[in-house]
């Protein structure tokens, strides 16, 4: 039997269509029950009081301040390393085996699983270097883990950059650094910024690599130094879910709303960053 | 005897195949401007690209002989920022950075360490009159460069590559994307610069090189096949290539 190229491509459409709607409702399910069921419980007193009664009343503001602090320090860490190593291997680094070791580490960075980093970051910060589970721990095992993404996208950022503008800021004799200093950077900057953010927001909900290094039980006050353990967002919801016996189900899904929006603010912030300077791009 | 500003000597340059240049031997004197002819992939970016050092950037280009300016070997007796600073270029396409059209025209000197902001709206003003740009623009200084047109564009990288004080200044096809009316503001422009700077200027347009070179040099797949002054390359062209070209025999 033979079709008509028309019904041919009506199926086509239909077989595209119906992939594209699979991948949409499971986002879409979890969101609908997330907010049904989560949304009853949030309250200004749930954001921002402790938790009581081993958990199964008060509020959750020591795991979004525990949350808060490790993606601030894990950023604040990985943005410039990433940013540097991207620069170097962009601008500075001939293209020999040594370049080639540093963009296979990379890589395979991004594919090691997040368990794997967290029993790292035990071993190297945790035990080590002596600092214990504390905030400098696991933001640090946070940072290793955003490292690959960062490192990526700076880089595709940085290579976007015209090799013509590099050109016209050199030919003045304006020297390399300075070049990529005032010309390259800026032009790559709200790529850089994207990326990394999409990143960060990636890590911001992992449980395993705090686990071993940073994420506390059940600690009804805030952090005093960086070196205090916190809690954090994913490991309460964690814990709410499986350790703590009789917990009212909307406290879960509250903390899981909670979780899930701040990821989504910070993909908003991206997506918003990136049109922003889309809609300036001038090249 | 004069001094020549620039000296070429057994220049050879290739990409690690045939030879882009071949065994090139011939000086440009101060305030000269002299045109380069030839036909596509005669050499005549290669050319330019060495005389300023930008082909160090490309790890493929490999080159022989020497270059001299003022006497000194630019190659081995000056570092490459020293030597763009004194010899720049302007692109074939106009490229203004993405910013404001004073943010351009400082560029050059701010990164060379100019900061004072009467100096550097000096600078902006005297190279914008120079190239032939200031009275179009001086209402709109910060306003994006990107938005100028192509010839007006093209004049802006002019006046940019003029405020960081060069010596020589290159031309790669500067007229290449632009219409008539703005490739004589150009052409107007290079002739003002005449009694400041050497200029060397390369062209697919025979005509422009007549219209503004003192001197003009014909490139053929590598090699310099006669280089004279202008009226007599024209007229008299002693190489039997040379009046096949200038004829569109081929090319
Ligand atoms: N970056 C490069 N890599 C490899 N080959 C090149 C490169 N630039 C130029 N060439 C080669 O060198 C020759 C001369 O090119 P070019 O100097 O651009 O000539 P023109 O400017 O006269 O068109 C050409 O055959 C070209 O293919
Ligand atoms: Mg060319």
């Amino acid at each position: 039997m033979k079709l008509k190229p028309q019904t041919k491509q009506k199926i086509a459409f239909a077989l595209l269509g119906l992939a594209a709607v699979v991948v949409i409702i499971p986002v879409a399910v979890i969101l609908i029950i997330l907010i049904k069921r989560g949304l009853p419980a949030i309250s200004w007193q749930f954001l921002t009081e402790m938790p009581r009664m081993g958990m199964r009343a008060g509020g959750i503001f020591p795991a979004i301040m525990g949350t808060l602090c490790l993606v601030a320090g894990a950023i604040g860490v990985a943005l410039p390393l990433g940013v540097l190593t991207a620069i170097y291997l962009v601008e500075y680094a001939k293209k020999n085996w040594w370049t080639r070791m540093i963009e296979i580490a990379v890589v395979n960075l991004a594919g090691v699983p997040s368990v794997v980093y967290g029993l790292f970051g035990l071993g190297l910060f945790v035990i080590f270097f002596h600092f214990g589970s504390s905030i400098v721990a696991g933001a640090l095992t946070l940072a290793i883990m955003e490292l690959p993404v960062i490192i990526t996208s700076s880089k595709e950022a940085l290579m976007s950059v015209p090799r013509s503008f590099r050109e016209a800021s050199l030919a003045l004799g304006v020297s390399k650094w300075e070049t990529i200093r005032c010309v390259v950077l800026p032009n790559a900057l709200p790529g850089i910024l994207t990326g990394s953010i999409l990143g960060v927001s990636r890590t911001a909900g992992e449980t395993a690599p705090i686990l071993f290094t940073v994420a506390a039980f059940y600690l009804p006050r805030l952090p005093q130094s960086i070196f205090d353990q916190c809690m954090a967002l994913p490991y309460h919801l964690y814990v709410l879910s499986t350790q703590v016996p009789n917990v009212k189900p909307a406290l879960q899904y509250g903390t899981a709303l909670v979780l899930v929006g701040m990821v989504f603010s910070l993909n908003l912030v991206a997506i918003i960053v990136r049109a922003h300077i889309r809609s300036k791009k001038q090249w | 005897m004069v001094d020549p500003k620039i000296v070429v000597k057994d220049l050879n340059i290739d990409y690690g195949g045939a030879p882009a240049l071949k065994d090139m031997n011939f000086s440009v004197m101060d305030k000269e401007i002299l045109g380069v002819i030839g036909p596509a992939n005669s050499g005549k970016t290669s050319f330019l690209r060495a005389l300023n050092r930008l082909n160090d950037l490309d790890l493929g280009c490999r080159m022989k002989g020497s270059i001299l300016l003022n006497g000194k070997d630019i190659n081995r007796e000056m570092d490459a920022e020293e030597v763009r600073k004194k010899v720049t270029m302007v692109f074939a396409l106009p490229i203004p950075l993405p910013m404001s059209i004073f943010d351009n025209i400082a560029y050059g000197p701010r990164r060379h360490g100019i900061k004072d902001k009467k100096k550097l709206e000096e600078i902006v003003e005297k190279s914008l009159r120079a190239g032939y740009l200031w009275d179009e623009v001086k209402d709109r200084l910060t306003s994006s460069a990107m938005k100028l047109s192509g010839g007006q564009q093209q004049r802006l990288c002019i006046a940019r590559t003029l405020a960081v004080e060069p010596e020589v200044i290159l031309y790669d096809e500067p007229c290449s994307g632009l219409d008539p009316i703005s490739t004589a503001k150009v052409e107007d422009a290079i002739r003002e610069l005449k009694s400041r700077y050497t200029q060397i200027l390369v062209t697919n347009n025979v005509k422009q090189a007549a219209r503004v070179g003192d001197k003009v040099a014909f490139f053929l797949m590598g090699e310099l096949v006669e280089i004279g002054e202008a009226n007599q390359l024209f007229t008299a062209p002693k190489d039997k290539r040379t009046n096949d070209y200038l004829t569109g025999r081929f090319g």
